[in-house]
């Protein structure tokens, strides 16, 4: 089998991501989606920190330290671009404005609850930062992740073990080997990976999997 | 004649007293009024409840009000970061209070308290470890939790342009939680890079106008790329 790199897991979402659309790209993984949408496409980037319209990284040497984005990495402004302040920047979250959040996961339930924020461990200093705002304010949430964890456990379950991010948000689920959506009779396998069969996703994976395609490009 | 120009960052806060409640903007180091920062630490006021979005980075700013363990309690949404060591070794040793909130009911429940709210129902973080305990509210489908704004003696922001009247703009990004905390707190001071003449500001492009500010002082900017 193939599996996605990080950089083609991103170019997989970025597929999805349709002209016109307001999208939060939560820090690490989901900001390579950035890099990978097609030259052309008018998809206007937001940052929690009051920013509409962020563009790529600057030249080295231009980096100004009042324009970064939620990861605090020096970005760029596109032409049309805004700032505003925290306030109206949670309004877009919290009011439903934003199309897409394209979030990381620690695990995903079936029922489309997320964690991401907190391992659980009791000695580990908590940060939430925007999380919990971008999983119950986006239209559509978007996971992206990979499918186990690096001692081969699915990050996709039953119950979520971890402490909770948002409850029933999650609407699709990237990962290194399928696309898989989330719906109210459970969790639709859309495409895998090549060489991958359904069955053997199915043996990776701690819950059951519906049919909805066969393997995709 | 108004005047809300104050000689200097000491002089702004002189009379900050020991137990104070005190919001501090910036997102990181973008929009940290550290010259302010710089002159509470030298004023000396202890025991001091901060609100921020983190809890310091590096060694400067509110890293270093931090380290010098003037603050007993902050509330913030990501306290954690590769270069928040100062607050990450108080917090293991027990010596510094946090209140974690999301970042959203963060800037909600400042504005909140800005703008006469006495308590607001948010959907964020129902159901999850930071609502345990809080009021929750089933209305029209959906779960909501209770939260309750977040008042402050002072507010300590970072302005770009601003006149004696307190008007004040901001400098791209720096923005962030400025103008809502400048809404919340008694005393709302102001770190500026320039103090214009009344009437140099676009009437159409004042973020925060003056009626929010008490204190306004000019800092130059340390920006390399600062205009």
């Amino acid at each position: 089998m193939k599996k996605r790199d990080k950089n083609q897991m991103a170019a997989r979402v970025a597929r999805d991501i349709p002209e016109g659309a307001y999208v939060n790209l939560g820090i690490g993984l989901p900001t390579l989606v950035a890099d990978h949408l097609p030259k052309g496409r008018e998809v206007i980037l937001h940052s929690e920190n009051g920013i509409l319209g962020v563009g790529p990284k600057p030249a080295p040497g231009s980096e100004d330290e009042d324009l970064i984005n939620a990861g605090k990495d020096p970005v760029t402004l596109l032409t049309g671009g805004a700032y505003f302040h925290h306030a109206d920047s949670f309004a877009m979250i919290r009011g439903r404005h934003l199309d897409y959040a394209i979030l990381g996961a620690f695990q995903v339930s079936v029922a489309g609850d997320i964690a991401n924020w907190h391992t659980g461990a009791s000695d580990a200093i908590p940060a939430v930062g925007g999380a919990m705002d971008l999983a119950v304010g986006a239209r559509k949430v978007l996971v992206m992740m990979e499918h186990l964890t690096k001692t081969g456990e699915s990050k996709i379950v039953e119950r979520c073990t971890y402490p909770l991010t948002g409850m029933r948000c999650v609407g699709r689920i990237y990962t290194d080997l399928a696309v898989i959506d989330v719906e109210p009779d459970g969790l639709h396998v859309v495409e895998t990976v090549d060489g991958l069969s359904f069955e053997e996703l199915q043996r990776l994976t701690g819950v059951p999997l519906k049919r909805m395609m066969l393997t995709a490009a | 004649m108004i005047d809300k120009t104050m000689a200097s960052p000491e002089a702004a806060l002189a009379d900050v007293p020991d137990g104070a409640i005190i919001m501090i903007g910036g997102f990181g180091n973008a929009g940290m009024p550290a010259a302010l920062i710089d002159a509470l630490i030298a004023q000396g006021a202890r025991n001091l409840t901060i609100v921020n979005n983190n809890a310091g980075n590096g060694d400067t700013g509110l890293a270093a009000l931090v380290k010098a363990k003037r603050v007993r309690r902050i509330l913030c949404s990501f306290p954690r970061q590769a270069d928040s060591w100062h607050f990450d070794a108080l917090y293991r040793a027990g010596k510094i209070e946090l209140e974690l909130v999301p970042q959203g009911t963060l800037a909600e429940r400042i504005r909140a308290a800005g703008a006469g709210i006495g308590a607001f129902f948010t959907p964020t973080a129902h159901g999850t470890r930071l609502a345990e305990g809080k009021e929750t509210r089933h209305i029209e489908g959906r779960d909501y939790v209770l939260e309750y704004p977040i008042h402050a003696d002072y507010a300590l922001i970072k302005a770009d342009r601003a006149d004696r009247w307190g008007n004040l703009t901001y400098r791209k990004s720096a923005r962030n939680f400025g103008p809502v905390m400048a809404t919340a707190a008694k005393c709302t001071v102001v770190q500026t890079r320039e103090i214009v003449e009344l009437g140099a500001l676009d009437p159409e492009s004042v973020v925060t106008p003056g009626i929010f500010v008490r204190r306004v002082v000019r800092v130059a900017s340390s920006l390399r790329n600062a205009a």
